[in-house]
């Protein structure tokens, strides 16, 4: 006997192919033991597919397309929530759901909970303050600034606003700026023009 | 430390690979499940300087150890080894090896695994098990020896 026909007995390709599947059960298992702190999933929208993040608290994170951003930001969760982070379907499937809808333009709210764990210092007084703006309704950044006390940190706001985790759902796409110019946009700007439009907002004239 | 899907993604081929020789090809979904579960549990407590492709494998050594162990116990005394034969998907024609590997200890099934399956140095295999490089080498030796024999 040569000893590599021991490897034979379970090829690489053989491994590859069978340990997808165990794995695939893995996020089940996971959350009947109480081990799976942040499911991962996927929802297909009119801009682009967007990553979402659910913990047991709710909803904290959701992230644009772009592989490297993905990466910076499921290592942000891993940080400051937890890295027991695994793809789940089911896990995400109640989000996943609602934000259909929303895209749908058959939700004009998100009833679901969220989890503000990625939110820290001034963007918690701004995200607040940012989700009780109506949807179809836009706000201008100096009022965000007016409401937190602080009448003259525009800029800061926008800063909060670009950090904002939780995009759509805590919808900084309603804040722009006072002359109504859209300003700017975590997601870039044309992802903003397309969730107003869905919402219906009038704009003066869109400006970019 | 990494989200544990990126730390899943990179090692679940050789876990795999490893566990379906170390108890066999019926066994292994169980056991590679077992495996990254208790990976998941300790996750967020493992120290920074820990290798994860080293730990992930000690875990697994110590779960393919424990089920020959657990096996022995439970199983009624029967002319019928505890595996199965290969499963149907890909019919080998290696039954007499598995036999052969079936045979030997456990200490010594999974040091050869180590050694010939992953092709790891002893100093790593003694990593692997918690033994001193001496054993590691003894456990290849023995079992290597054993299956020249009944290959023979």
């Amino acid at each position: 006997m040569n000893t590599n026909d021991l490897k034979r007995l379970a090829s690489r390709a053989e491994s590859e192919e069978r340990s997808r599947t165990a794995a695939a059960a893995l996020p089940e298992l996971a959350a009947e033991d109480g081990l799976l702190d942040v499911a991962v999933g996927t929802v297909a929208s009119p801009i682009g597919e967007l990553m979402v993040a659910v913990t047991p608290r709710g909803l904290a994170c959701i992230a644009f397309e772009g592989e490297e951003h993905r990466d910076e930001v499921l290592g942000r969760i891993a940080r400051e929530i937890s890295p027991r982070i695994l793809p789940s379907a089911k896990g995400t499937d109640a989000w996943r759901r609602e934000l259909d809808e929303y895209f749908a333009a058959k939700r004009t709210r998100f009833d679901l909970r969220v989890d503000r764990r990625l939110i820290h210092g001034i963007a918690r007084d701004v995200l607040v303050q940012t989700s009780k703006i109506p949807y179809g309704e836009v706000s201008t950044y100096g009022k965000i600034a007016g409401r937190i006390g602080h009448p003259t940190a525009a800029r800061a706001v926008g800063r909060a606003l670009g950090s904002n985790p939780i995009p759509i759902v805590i919808p900084c796409h309603r804040v722009i700026g006072a002359s109504g110019a859209l300003t700017g946009y975590g997601g870039g700007i044309d992802r903003k023009v397309r969730l107003l439009e869905l919402e219906g907002s009038v704009l003066p004239g869109l400006a970019r | 430390m990494p989200p544990f899907q990126d730390f899943l993604e990179a090692n679940r081929a050789t876990v795999y690979r490893f566990l379906s020789v170390a108890v066999g090809p019926n066994d292994a979904d169980d056991c590679f499940q077992d495996t990254f579960l208790s990976a998941l549990r300790a996750y967020p407590r493992v120290t920074c300087g820990e290798r994860l492709d080293r730990w992930i494998l000690r875990i697994a050594s110590r779960k393919a150890i424990d089920h020959h162990r657990a096996g022995a116990r439970h199983a009624f005394p029967t002319a019928n080894p505890p595996e199965r034969a290969a499963p149907p998907i890909d019919p080998t024609p290696d039954d007499e090896l598995w036999a052969a590997v079936r045979t030997l200890p456990p200490r010594q099934r999974v040091a050869i695994v180590h050694r010939h399956v992953l092709d790891r140095a002893y100093a790593d295999i003694a990593d692997l098990m918690g033994t001193s490089e001496e054993t590691a080498r003894a456990n290849v030796y023995r079992g290597t020896k054993k299956l020249r024999e009944m290959m023979r």
